[in-house]
Protein backbone atom coordinates (compact mmCIF):
# COMPACT_ATOMS: atom_id res chain seq x y z
CA UNK A 1 0.00 0.00 0.00
CA UNK A 2 1.64 3.15 -1.03
CA UNK A 3 0.22 5.37 1.31
CA UNK A 4 1.73 7.87 2.97
CA UNK A 5 0.95 9.48 6.09
CA UNK A 6 1.25 13.41 6.13
CA UNK A 7 2.70 15.20 8.73
CA UNK A 8 -0.64 16.29 9.68
CA UNK A 9 -2.46 13.54 11.36
CA UNK A 10 -1.59 14.01 14.74
CA UNK A 11 -0.93 10.76 16.84
CA UNK A 12 -1.93 10.20 20.44
CA UNK A 13 0.25 11.72 23.40
CA UNK A 14 1.07 14.76 21.20
CA UNK A 15 -1.56 17.40 22.38
CA UNK A 16 -2.46 17.79 26.04
CA UNK A 17 -6.31 16.53 27.50
CA UNK A 18 -7.47 20.08 27.27
CA UNK A 19 -6.45 20.83 24.10
CA UNK A 20 -7.74 17.54 22.49
CA UNK A 21 -11.28 17.46 24.38
CA UNK A 22 -11.57 20.95 22.98
CA UNK A 23 -11.14 20.29 20.05
CA UNK A 24 -13.64 17.16 20.23
CA UNK A 25 -16.26 19.46 21.73
CA UNK A 26 -15.78 22.05 18.38
CA UNK A 27 -15.77 19.21 16.09
CA UNK A 28 -18.57 17.44 17.15
CA UNK A 29 -21.00 20.70 17.35
CA UNK A 30 -20.05 21.36 13.56
CA UNK A 31 -20.44 17.72 12.42
CA UNK A 32 -24.05 17.73 14.15
CA UNK A 33 -24.91 20.53 12.31
CA UNK A 34 -23.83 19.13 9.45
CA UNK A 35 -25.67 16.10 9.66
CA UNK A 36 -28.41 18.03 10.36
CA UNK A 37 -28.11 20.12 7.33
CA UNK A 38 -27.33 17.36 4.90
CA UNK A 39 -30.23 15.36 6.09
CA UNK A 40 -32.44 18.35 5.35
CA UNK A 41 -31.92 19.28 2.29
CA UNK A 42 -30.69 16.00 0.53
CA UNK A 43 -32.48 12.41 0.81
CA UNK A 44 -31.54 8.91 1.71
CA UNK A 45 -30.00 8.84 -1.88
CA UNK A 46 -27.12 11.52 -0.41
CA UNK A 47 -26.06 8.53 2.15
CA UNK A 48 -24.40 6.22 -0.24
CA UNK A 49 -22.84 8.83 -2.59
CA UNK A 50 -21.38 10.30 0.39
CA UNK A 51 -19.79 7.01 1.39
CA UNK A 52 -18.08 6.54 -2.26
CA UNK A 53 -17.34 9.91 -1.98
CA UNK A 54 -15.42 9.38 1.01
CA UNK A 55 -13.40 6.28 -0.48
CA UNK A 56 -12.81 8.63 -3.49
CA UNK A 57 -11.31 11.05 -1.32
CA UNK A 58 -9.44 8.45 0.72
CA UNK A 59 -8.34 6.91 -2.84
CA UNK A 60 -7.47 9.73 -4.60
CA UNK A 61 -4.52 10.65 -1.51
CA UNK A 62 -2.93 7.66 -3.18
CA UNK A 63 -2.46 9.25 -6.53
CA UNK A 64 0.94 10.95 -6.42
CA UNK A 65 3.19 12.80 -9.04
CA UNK A 66 6.78 13.10 -8.11
CA UNK A 67 8.30 16.66 -7.47
CA UNK A 68 11.83 16.97 -6.90
CA UNK A 69 14.54 15.22 -4.97
CA UNK A 70 12.20 12.05 -4.33
CA UNK A 71 9.21 13.98 -2.28
CA UNK A 72 5.76 13.76 -4.09
CA UNK A 73 2.88 15.60 -4.03
CA UNK A 74 -0.71 14.69 -3.20
CA UNK A 75 -4.12 15.30 -2.21
CA UNK A 76 -5.38 16.14 1.34
CA UNK A 77 -9.29 16.52 -0.75
CA UNK A 78 -10.87 19.33 1.86
CA UNK A 79 -11.25 21.96 -0.45
CA UNK A 80 -12.11 19.71 -3.52
CA UNK A 81 -14.60 17.91 -2.16
CA UNK A 82 -16.33 21.50 -0.76
CA UNK A 83 -16.34 22.39 -4.12
CA UNK A 84 -17.64 19.14 -5.64
CA UNK A 85 -20.06 18.14 -3.30
CA UNK A 86 -20.92 21.88 -1.06
CA UNK A 87 -19.38 22.35 2.24
CA UNK A 88 -21.83 20.15 4.73
CA UNK A 89 -21.62 17.00 3.00
CA UNK A 90 -18.06 17.80 2.57
CA UNK A 91 -17.37 17.98 6.52
CA UNK A 92 -18.96 14.66 6.58
CA UNK A 93 -17.46 13.04 4.58
CA UNK A 94 -13.82 14.14 5.45
CA UNK A 95 -14.87 13.25 9.08
CA UNK A 96 -15.41 9.85 7.96
CA UNK A 97 -11.93 9.61 5.70
CA UNK A 98 -10.44 10.93 9.12
CA UNK A 99 -11.97 8.56 11.41
CA UNK A 100 -11.21 5.50 9.18
CA UNK A 101 -7.45 6.78 8.63
CA UNK A 102 -7.41 6.66 12.39
CA UNK A 103 -9.47 4.04 13.24
CA UNK A 104 -8.11 1.53 10.73
CA UNK A 105 -4.21 2.54 10.28
CA UNK A 106 -3.64 4.41 12.68
CA UNK A 107 -2.68 7.18 11.13
CA UNK A 108 -3.65 9.90 13.90
CA UNK A 109 -4.51 8.92 17.29
CA UNK A 110 -8.04 7.98 18.60
CA UNK A 111 -8.31 10.62 21.92
CA UNK A 112 -7.02 13.50 19.47
CA UNK A 113 -9.65 12.51 16.21
CA UNK A 114 -10.98 15.16 17.18
CA UNK A 115 -8.19 17.78 16.20
CA UNK A 116 -7.47 16.10 13.44
CA UNK A 117 -10.80 16.08 11.76
CA UNK A 118 -11.23 20.02 12.98
CA UNK A 119 -8.18 20.59 10.87
CA UNK A 120 -7.90 18.72 7.74
CA UNK A 121 -12.03 18.11 8.00
CA UNK A 122 -13.66 21.28 8.72
CA UNK A 123 -11.18 23.84 8.60
CA UNK A 124 -9.95 23.13 5.14
CA UNK A 125 -13.63 22.93 3.68
CA UNK A 126 -14.66 26.02 5.04
CA UNK A 127 -11.62 27.96 4.09
CA UNK A 128 -11.62 25.84 1.08
CA UNK A 129 -15.58 26.43 0.48
CA UNK A 130 -15.17 30.08 1.94
CA UNK A 131 -12.54 31.49 -0.66
CA UNK A 132 -14.02 29.42 -3.64
CA UNK A 133 -17.56 31.03 -2.60
CA UNK A 134 -16.36 34.39 -3.63
CA UNK A 135 -15.78 33.73 -7.66
CA UNK A 136 -19.51 31.81 -7.42
CA UNK A 137 -20.64 33.93 -10.28
CA UNK A 138 -17.55 34.70 -12.43
CA UNK A 139 -16.24 32.95 -15.41
CA UNK A 140 -14.72 29.94 -15.69
CA UNK A 141 -10.68 30.34 -15.41
CA UNK A 142 -11.39 33.38 -12.59
CA UNK A 143 -13.77 30.19 -10.53
CA UNK A 144 -10.29 28.26 -11.25
CA UNK A 145 -7.92 30.47 -10.27
CA UNK A 146 -9.66 31.20 -6.94
CA UNK A 147 -10.17 27.26 -6.81
CA UNK A 148 -6.34 26.99 -6.93
CA UNK A 149 -5.91 29.49 -4.07
CA UNK A 150 -8.32 28.34 -1.80
CA UNK A 151 -7.06 24.88 -2.06
CA UNK A 152 -3.25 26.31 -1.49
CA UNK A 153 -4.82 28.36 1.65
CA UNK A 154 -6.63 25.35 3.51
CA UNK A 155 -3.53 23.29 3.67
CA UNK A 156 -1.75 26.54 5.13
CA UNK A 157 -4.98 26.48 7.13
CA UNK A 158 -4.57 22.91 8.51
CA UNK A 159 -0.79 23.29 9.03
CA UNK A 160 -1.25 26.46 11.50
CA UNK A 161 -4.16 25.02 13.37
CA UNK A 162 -1.97 21.92 14.28
CA UNK A 163 0.91 23.78 15.14
CA UNK A 164 -0.71 25.80 17.33
CA UNK A 165 -2.63 22.90 18.87
CA UNK A 166 0.68 21.51 18.94
CA UNK A 167 2.48 24.19 21.10
CA UNK A 168 -0.91 24.88 23.40
CA UNK A 169 -0.23 21.43 24.04
CA UNK A 170 3.18 21.75 25.89
CA UNK A 171 4.48 19.70 22.70
CA UNK A 172 6.16 22.07 20.16
CA UNK A 173 7.84 25.48 20.34
CA UNK A 174 6.03 28.11 18.93
CA UNK A 175 8.98 30.03 17.09
CA UNK A 176 10.23 26.82 15.27
CA UNK A 177 7.22 25.13 14.87
CA UNK A 178 5.02 27.42 13.16
CA UNK A 179 7.57 28.48 10.25
CA UNK A 180 8.51 24.63 10.03
CA UNK A 181 4.99 23.30 9.42
CA UNK A 182 4.08 26.81 6.97
CA UNK A 183 7.18 26.13 5.08
CA UNK A 184 7.02 22.54 4.45
CA UNK A 185 3.10 22.66 3.47
CA UNK A 186 3.73 26.07 1.46
CA UNK A 187 5.03 23.20 -1.14
CA UNK A 188 2.96 20.51 -0.14
CA UNK A 189 -0.34 23.58 -0.68
CA UNK A 190 1.16 23.92 -3.92
CA UNK A 191 0.54 20.29 -4.92
CA UNK A 192 -2.91 20.57 -3.29
CA UNK A 193 -3.60 23.40 -5.88
CA UNK A 194 -2.56 21.70 -8.97
CA UNK A 195 -4.20 18.57 -8.39
CA UNK A 196 -6.84 20.55 -7.31
CA UNK A 197 -7.28 22.59 -10.30
CA UNK A 198 -6.73 19.88 -12.87
CA UNK A 199 -9.50 17.81 -11.52
CA UNK A 200 -12.11 20.64 -11.58
CA UNK A 201 -10.67 21.55 -14.89
CA UNK A 202 -11.16 17.47 -16.15
CA UNK A 203 -14.90 17.52 -14.39
CA UNK A 204 -16.17 20.53 -15.79
CA UNK A 205 -15.17 19.63 -19.57
CA UNK A 206 -16.28 16.00 -18.70
CA UNK A 207 -19.34 16.51 -16.17
CA UNK A 208 -20.47 20.21 -16.69
CA UNK A 209 -23.82 19.57 -14.86
CA UNK A 210 -22.19 18.14 -11.33
CA UNK A 211 -20.56 21.86 -10.94
CA UNK A 212 -22.91 23.82 -12.86
CA UNK A 213 -26.30 22.49 -11.76
CA UNK A 214 -25.44 23.78 -8.01
CA UNK A 215 -28.58 22.87 -5.96
CA UNK A 216 -28.48 25.96 -3.59
CA UNK A 217 -29.99 24.04 -1.09
CA UNK A 218 -27.13 21.66 -0.87
CA UNK A 219 -24.41 24.38 -1.08
CA UNK A 220 -23.57 26.61 1.12
CA UNK A 221 -24.55 30.39 1.20
CA UNK A 222 -22.90 33.76 1.50
CA UNK A 223 -22.06 33.23 5.50
CA UNK A 224 -19.24 30.32 4.17
CA UNK A 225 -17.85 33.34 2.29
CA UNK A 226 -17.59 35.14 5.14
CA UNK A 227 -16.08 32.67 7.41
CA UNK A 228 -13.59 31.04 5.18
CA UNK A 229 -12.45 34.77 4.60
CA UNK A 230 -12.36 35.27 8.35
CA UNK A 231 -10.43 32.10 8.80
CA UNK A 232 -7.86 33.13 6.01
CA UNK A 233 -7.46 36.59 7.50
CA UNK A 234 -6.42 34.64 10.99
CA UNK A 235 -3.99 32.37 9.19
CA UNK A 236 -1.97 35.29 7.61
CA UNK A 237 -2.32 37.70 10.92
CA UNK A 238 -1.25 35.06 12.75
CA UNK A 239 1.72 33.18 11.31
CA UNK A 240 4.09 35.78 11.01
CA UNK A 241 3.29 37.24 14.43
CA UNK A 242 4.10 33.75 16.01
CA UNK A 243 7.13 33.59 13.95
CA UNK A 244 8.52 36.84 14.28
CA UNK A 245 6.98 37.75 17.81
CA UNK A 246 6.20 34.54 19.77
CA UNK A 247 5.93 36.52 23.20
CA UNK A 248 2.96 37.89 22.06
CA UNK A 249 1.01 35.13 21.69
CA UNK A 250 2.67 33.26 24.43
CA UNK A 251 1.03 36.04 26.65
CA UNK A 252 -2.34 36.12 24.81
CA UNK A 253 -2.61 32.52 25.54
CA UNK A 254 -1.31 32.76 28.99
CA UNK A 255 -3.75 35.58 29.15
CA UNK A 256 -6.45 33.06 28.44
CA UNK A 257 -5.02 30.50 30.82
CA UNK A 258 -4.36 28.13 28.20
CA UNK A 259 -0.52 27.86 28.54
CA UNK A 260 -0.36 26.54 32.55
CA UNK A 261 -3.63 23.73 31.83
CA UNK A 262 -1.70 22.52 28.83
CA UNK A 263 1.66 22.49 30.12
CA UNK A 264 1.28 20.80 33.53
CA UNK A 265 -1.76 20.59 35.45
CA UNK A 266 -3.67 18.48 33.34
CA UNK A 267 -1.32 15.68 33.21
CA UNK A 268 -1.57 15.54 37.12
CA UNK A 269 -5.26 15.41 37.82
CA UNK A 270 -5.11 14.27 41.50
CA UNK A 271 -2.12 14.98 42.82
CA UNK A 272 -1.40 13.84 46.29
CA UNK A 273 -5.22 13.51 46.19
CA UNK A 274 -6.00 16.93 45.46
CA UNK A 275 -7.62 18.32 42.36
CA UNK A 276 -5.41 21.39 40.94
CA UNK A 277 -8.01 23.66 40.30
CA UNK A 278 -9.45 23.80 43.67
CA UNK A 279 -5.74 23.90 45.23
CA UNK A 280 -5.02 22.20 48.41
CA UNK A 281 -8.47 22.49 50.35
CA UNK A 282 -10.04 19.97 52.32
CA UNK A 283 -12.91 20.13 49.53
CA UNK A 284 -10.61 18.92 46.84
CA UNK A 285 -9.33 15.84 49.15
CA UNK A 286 -12.82 14.92 49.31
CA UNK A 287 -13.58 15.28 45.47
CA UNK A 288 -10.29 13.34 44.61
CA UNK A 289 -11.72 10.42 47.23
CA UNK A 290 -15.26 10.92 45.76
CA UNK A 291 -13.72 10.20 42.05
CA UNK A 292 -11.42 7.33 43.53
CA UNK A 293 -14.54 6.06 45.12
CA UNK A 294 -16.33 6.48 42.11
CA UNK A 295 -13.34 4.44 39.49
CA UNK A 296 -13.80 1.49 42.19
CA UNK A 297 -17.55 1.30 42.65
CA UNK A 298 -17.05 1.06 38.46
CA UNK A 299 -15.27 -1.98 38.82
CA UNK A 300 -17.14 -3.52 41.34
CA UNK A 301 -20.77 -2.98 39.24
CA UNK A 302 -18.81 -4.43 36.56
CA UNK A 303 -17.94 -7.24 38.54
CA UNK A 304 -21.69 -7.77 39.71
CA UNK A 305 -22.51 -7.77 35.99
CA UNK A 306 -19.81 -10.65 35.18
CA UNK A 307 -20.70 -13.00 37.91
CA UNK A 308 -24.84 -12.56 38.07
CA UNK A 309 -26.48 -15.16 36.14
CA UNK A 310 -26.93 -15.00 32.69
CA UNK A 311 -30.74 -14.22 31.88
CA UNK A 312 -32.14 -16.66 29.74
CA UNK A 313 -30.47 -19.52 28.13
CA UNK A 314 -26.74 -18.61 27.83
CA UNK B 1 -7.62 -6.50 -5.48
CA UNK B 2 -9.66 -8.44 -2.18
CA UNK B 3 -12.12 -7.09 -0.30
CA UNK B 4 -10.17 -7.07 3.00
CA UNK B 5 -6.75 -5.91 1.32
CA UNK B 6 -6.87 -2.98 4.11
CA UNK B 7 -7.55 -4.84 6.85
CA UNK B 8 -5.96 -5.09 9.96
CA UNK B 9 -7.97 -7.85 11.28
CA UNK B 10 -6.40 -10.69 12.62
CA UNK B 11 -8.57 -13.89 12.53
CA UNK B 12 -8.19 -15.80 15.73
CA UNK B 13 -10.35 -17.89 18.68
CA UNK B 14 -9.34 -16.08 21.89
CA UNK B 15 -10.69 -14.35 24.77
CA UNK B 16 -10.13 -11.33 23.18
CA UNK B 17 -11.64 -11.41 19.99
CA UNK B 18 -14.38 -12.83 21.84
CA UNK B 19 -14.96 -9.78 23.92
CA UNK B 20 -18.07 -7.52 22.34
CA UNK B 21 -16.49 -5.01 20.50
CA UNK B 22 -18.09 -1.97 22.78
CA UNK B 23 -16.15 -3.30 25.42
CA UNK B 24 -12.93 -3.22 23.45
CA UNK B 25 -13.37 0.30 21.85
CA UNK B 26 -14.03 1.90 25.14
CA UNK B 27 -11.03 0.05 26.70
CA UNK B 28 -9.11 1.04 23.79
CA UNK B 29 -9.65 4.65 24.18
CA UNK B 30 -9.81 4.73 28.35
CA UNK B 31 -6.56 3.14 28.22
CA UNK B 32 -5.08 5.70 25.78
CA UNK B 33 -6.59 8.21 27.95
CA UNK B 34 -4.97 6.69 30.86
CA UNK B 35 -1.61 6.52 29.18
CA UNK B 36 -2.39 10.16 28.08
CA UNK B 37 -2.69 11.62 31.73
CA UNK B 38 0.45 9.90 33.11
CA UNK B 39 3.05 12.67 34.72
CA UNK B 40 6.42 13.03 32.79
CA UNK B 41 8.71 10.60 33.78
CA UNK B 42 6.47 7.98 35.02
CA UNK B 43 8.63 5.24 33.82
CA UNK B 44 7.37 2.30 35.99
CA UNK B 45 3.80 3.44 35.23
CA UNK B 46 4.68 3.31 31.12
CA UNK B 47 6.63 0.61 31.93
CA UNK B 48 3.24 -1.90 33.11
CA UNK B 49 1.07 -0.34 30.17
CA UNK B 50 3.25 -1.94 27.77
CA UNK B 51 3.22 -5.31 30.01
CA UNK B 52 -0.75 -4.80 29.79
CA UNK B 53 -0.53 -4.17 25.83
CA UNK B 54 1.99 -7.69 25.62
CA UNK B 55 -0.27 -9.82 28.22
CA UNK B 56 -3.49 -8.57 25.45
CA UNK B 57 -0.93 -9.62 22.57
CA UNK B 58 -0.39 -13.02 24.12
CA UNK B 59 -3.88 -13.23 25.12
CA UNK B 60 -5.65 -12.52 21.63
CA UNK B 61 -2.74 -14.95 20.31
CA UNK B 62 -0.82 -12.82 18.13
CA UNK B 63 2.38 -12.81 19.75
CA UNK B 64 4.71 -10.77 21.90
CA UNK B 65 6.24 -8.35 18.58
CA UNK B 66 2.68 -8.04 16.82
CA UNK B 67 2.14 -4.27 18.12
CA UNK B 68 6.13 -3.58 18.11
CA UNK B 69 6.37 -3.98 14.48
CA UNK B 70 3.91 -1.74 13.05
CA UNK B 71 3.90 1.10 15.94
CA UNK B 72 6.58 2.98 14.69
CA UNK B 73 3.96 4.49 12.00
CA UNK B 74 3.60 8.21 14.62
CA UNK B 75 8.08 8.35 14.87
CA UNK B 76 8.10 10.79 12.10
CA UNK B 77 5.75 13.13 14.05
CA UNK B 78 8.05 13.27 17.12
CA UNK B 79 9.95 15.76 14.92
CA UNK B 80 7.49 18.03 16.33
CA UNK B 81 7.71 17.47 19.83
CA UNK B 82 11.71 17.53 19.68
CA UNK B 83 11.05 21.30 19.99
CA UNK B 84 9.73 20.86 23.37
CA UNK B 85 13.39 20.12 24.36
CA UNK B 86 14.02 23.46 23.80
CA UNK B 87 10.54 24.95 25.34
CA UNK B 88 10.23 24.48 28.85
CA UNK B 89 12.44 26.36 31.13
CA UNK B 90 14.67 24.48 33.79
CA UNK B 91 18.40 22.93 34.18
CA UNK B 92 20.48 23.85 30.79
CA UNK B 93 22.75 20.89 29.45
CA UNK B 94 23.51 22.26 26.27
CA UNK B 95 22.97 25.31 23.89
CA UNK B 96 22.76 25.87 20.29
CA UNK B 97 22.44 29.25 18.67
CA UNK B 98 20.98 28.83 14.85
CA UNK B 99 20.47 32.33 13.69
CA UNK B 100 18.60 34.66 15.52
CA UNK B 101 17.52 31.61 17.53
CA UNK B 102 19.24 30.77 21.07
CA UNK B 103 17.93 27.12 21.88
CA UNK B 104 18.78 26.16 25.33
CA UNK B 105 18.27 22.68 25.95
CA UNK B 106 16.91 21.63 29.57
CA UNK B 107 16.85 18.53 31.34
CA UNK B 108 13.15 19.20 32.42
CA UNK B 109 12.38 19.67 28.46
CA UNK B 110 14.43 15.93 27.58
CA UNK B 111 11.96 14.29 30.08
CA UNK B 112 8.83 16.20 28.17
CA UNK B 113 10.45 14.86 25.20
CA UNK B 114 11.16 11.65 25.85
CA UNK B 115 7.43 11.38 28.07
CA UNK B 116 5.22 12.76 25.02
CA UNK B 117 6.96 10.16 22.94
CA UNK B 118 6.41 6.97 25.18
CA UNK B 119 3.09 8.27 25.65
CA UNK B 120 2.65 8.23 22.00
CA UNK B 121 3.81 4.77 21.27
CA UNK B 122 2.05 2.87 24.14
CA UNK B 123 -1.20 5.03 22.75
CA UNK B 124 -0.45 3.39 18.89
CA UNK B 125 0.03 -0.01 20.42
CA UNK B 126 -3.82 -0.45 21.85
CA UNK B 127 -5.31 1.44 18.67
CA UNK B 128 -3.18 -1.13 16.52
CA UNK B 129 -4.02 -3.73 18.86
CA UNK B 130 -7.69 -2.44 18.98
CA UNK B 131 -8.60 -2.97 14.80
CA UNK B 132 -6.12 -6.80 15.18
CA UNK B 133 -9.01 -8.04 17.05
CA UNK B 134 -12.08 -6.70 15.62
CA UNK B 135 -13.07 -7.11 12.55
CA UNK B 136 -13.98 -3.06 11.21
CA UNK B 137 -17.62 -3.65 10.56
CA UNK B 138 -18.09 -4.78 14.15
CA UNK B 139 -16.00 -1.73 15.30
CA UNK B 140 -18.26 0.28 13.27
CA UNK B 141 -21.31 -1.14 14.80
CA UNK B 142 -19.77 -0.80 17.94
CA UNK B 143 -19.76 2.94 17.36
CA UNK B 144 -23.10 2.37 16.33
CA UNK B 145 -24.27 1.51 19.93
CA UNK B 146 -22.08 3.81 21.62
CA UNK B 147 -24.19 6.69 19.77
CA UNK B 148 -22.05 7.58 16.72
CA UNK B 149 -24.72 9.20 14.17
CA UNK B 150 -25.93 6.96 12.49
CA UNK B 151 -25.38 8.70 9.15
CA UNK B 152 -21.67 9.37 10.21
CA UNK B 153 -21.43 5.01 10.83
CA UNK B 154 -23.27 4.88 7.49
CA UNK B 155 -21.00 6.70 5.46
CA UNK B 156 -18.04 4.84 7.46
CA UNK B 157 -19.33 1.56 6.00
CA UNK B 158 -19.49 2.51 2.72
CA UNK B 159 -16.33 3.82 2.73
CA UNK B 160 -14.76 0.55 4.20
CA UNK B 161 -16.76 -1.45 1.82
CA UNK B 162 -15.84 0.81 -1.75
CA UNK B 163 -12.43 1.53 -0.56
CA UNK B 164 -10.83 -1.18 -2.13
CA UNK B 165 -12.62 -0.67 -5.24
CA UNK B 166 -11.60 2.83 -5.58
CA UNK B 167 -8.24 1.47 -5.01
CA UNK B 168 -8.01 -0.71 -7.72
CA UNK B 169 -9.32 2.48 -10.26
CA UNK B 170 -6.32 4.16 -8.71
CA UNK B 171 -3.80 1.46 -9.34
CA UNK B 172 -4.86 0.69 -12.98
CA UNK B 173 -4.89 4.37 -13.54
CA UNK B 174 -1.23 4.78 -12.41
CA UNK B 175 -0.13 1.70 -14.34
CA UNK B 176 -1.77 3.44 -17.34
CA UNK B 177 0.32 6.78 -16.12
CA UNK B 178 3.45 4.63 -16.17
CA UNK B 179 2.86 2.24 -18.95
CA UNK B 180 2.70 5.83 -21.19
CA UNK B 181 5.91 7.72 -19.48
CA UNK B 182 8.79 5.40 -20.43
CA UNK B 183 12.03 6.49 -19.97
CA UNK B 184 15.06 6.10 -22.63
CA UNK B 185 18.43 5.58 -21.04
CA UNK B 186 20.00 9.26 -21.38
CA UNK B 187 16.79 11.36 -22.03
CA UNK B 188 15.02 13.62 -19.74
CA UNK B 189 11.23 12.20 -19.40
CA UNK B 190 8.32 13.66 -18.63
CA UNK B 191 7.00 17.11 -18.58
CA UNK B 192 7.48 20.66 -15.86
CA UNK B 193 6.18 19.93 -12.17
CA UNK B 194 3.23 21.99 -13.71
CA UNK B 195 2.26 19.44 -16.37
CA UNK B 196 3.14 16.25 -13.67
CA UNK B 197 0.55 18.18 -11.38
CA UNK B 198 -2.05 18.56 -14.02
CA UNK B 199 -1.65 14.78 -15.06
CA UNK B 200 -2.49 13.66 -11.51
CA UNK B 201 -5.32 16.46 -11.06
CA UNK B 202 -7.05 14.72 -14.35
CA UNK B 203 -6.54 10.93 -12.82
CA UNK B 204 -8.67 12.76 -9.54
CA UNK B 205 -10.92 13.89 -11.41
CA UNK B 206 -11.46 10.59 -13.79
CA UNK B 207 -11.49 8.83 -10.65
CA UNK B 208 -14.21 11.13 -9.13
CA UNK B 209 -16.39 10.89 -11.84
CA UNK B 210 -15.78 7.10 -12.15
CA UNK B 211 -16.61 7.32 -8.55
CA UNK B 212 -19.42 9.49 -8.71
CA UNK B 213 -21.38 7.38 -11.83
CA UNK B 214 -20.37 4.18 -9.44
CA UNK B 215 -22.28 5.58 -6.81
CA UNK B 216 -25.65 6.19 -8.71
CA UNK B 217 -25.59 2.52 -9.72
CA UNK B 218 -25.12 1.21 -6.39
CA UNK B 219 -27.91 3.34 -5.03
CA UNK B 220 -30.19 1.90 -7.88
CA UNK B 221 -29.42 -1.80 -6.74
CA UNK B 222 -29.46 -1.01 -3.30
CA UNK B 223 -33.14 0.78 -4.13
CA UNK B 224 -34.14 -2.52 -5.99
CA UNK B 225 -33.13 -4.67 -2.94
CA UNK B 226 -35.20 -3.11 -0.98
CA UNK B 227 -33.36 -0.25 0.92
CA UNK B 228 -34.93 2.28 3.09
CA UNK B 229 -32.06 4.30 4.54
CA UNK B 230 -31.35 1.93 7.29
CA UNK B 231 -28.08 -0.92 7.31
CA UNK B 232 -29.16 -4.21 8.83
CA UNK B 233 -27.33 -5.92 11.06
CA UNK B 234 -27.01 -10.09 11.10
CA UNK B 235 -24.68 -9.69 14.40
CA UNK B 236 -27.01 -8.01 17.50
CA UNK B 237 -24.26 -7.84 19.94
CA UNK B 238 -25.07 -8.27 23.83
CA UNK B 239 -22.98 -7.71 26.67
CA UNK B 240 -22.00 -10.99 28.39
CA UNK B 241 -20.30 -12.07 32.25
CA UNK B 242 -16.93 -12.17 30.07
CA UNK B 243 -17.64 -8.73 28.72
CA UNK B 244 -18.10 -7.00 31.97
CA UNK B 245 -15.32 -9.04 33.57
CA UNK B 246 -13.10 -7.70 30.83
CA UNK B 247 -14.48 -4.18 31.48
CA UNK B 248 -13.65 -4.18 35.16
CA UNK B 249 -10.32 -6.06 34.86
CA UNK B 250 -9.24 -3.08 32.11
CA UNK B 251 -10.40 -0.29 34.65
CA UNK B 252 -8.58 -1.96 37.34
CA UNK B 253 -5.38 -2.43 35.23
CA UNK B 254 -6.12 2.18 34.48
CA UNK B 255 -6.39 2.35 37.90
CA UNK B 256 -3.27 0.42 38.65
CA UNK B 257 -1.42 2.49 36.35
CA UNK B 258 -2.93 5.79 37.26
CA UNK B 259 -1.61 4.78 41.09
CA UNK B 260 2.01 3.85 39.67
CA UNK B 261 2.50 6.64 38.26
CA UNK B 262 1.83 9.40 40.77
CA UNK B 263 2.70 7.69 43.46
CA UNK B 264 5.86 5.47 43.13
CA UNK B 265 8.63 7.90 41.49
Amino acid sequence: MNYSPTLMHIPDGFLSLAVALICWAVMVAVVAVAIRKTNHALGQKQVPLMGIMAAFIFAAQMINFPVAGGTSGHLLGGALAAIVLGPWPAVLVMTSVIAVQGLLFQDGGLLVMGANILNMGILTVAVGYGIFRLAANRGKGTRLVVAGLAAWLSVMTAALATSLELWLSGTARLDIVVPAMLFVHTLIGIGEALITVAALTFIMQVRPDILGGESASAKGGIGWAVTGVLIALAVVVISPLASADPDGLERVAEDMGFINTGQAALFNIIPNYTLPFLGPTPLSTILAGVIGMLVVLGIVFMLGRALRKPVGKS
Amino acid sequence: MHSDAFDRYHAGVSLIHRLDPRVKVLVAVGFILTVVLLPDGAWLAFLIAWGFILTASLLSGLGLGFTLRRSFIALPFALAAVTAIFSIPGTALWTWQIGPLELTATTEGLLRFVSIVIRSWLSIQAAILLVAVTQFPDLIHALEHLHVPAMLTTIVAFLYRYLFVLTDEVFRLMRAREARSATLPGQKSGGSLFWRGRIAGNMAGQLFLRSYERSDRIYNAMLARGYTGQLRTLHPHAMTRADWLAGALALTAMLILQIAGRFSL
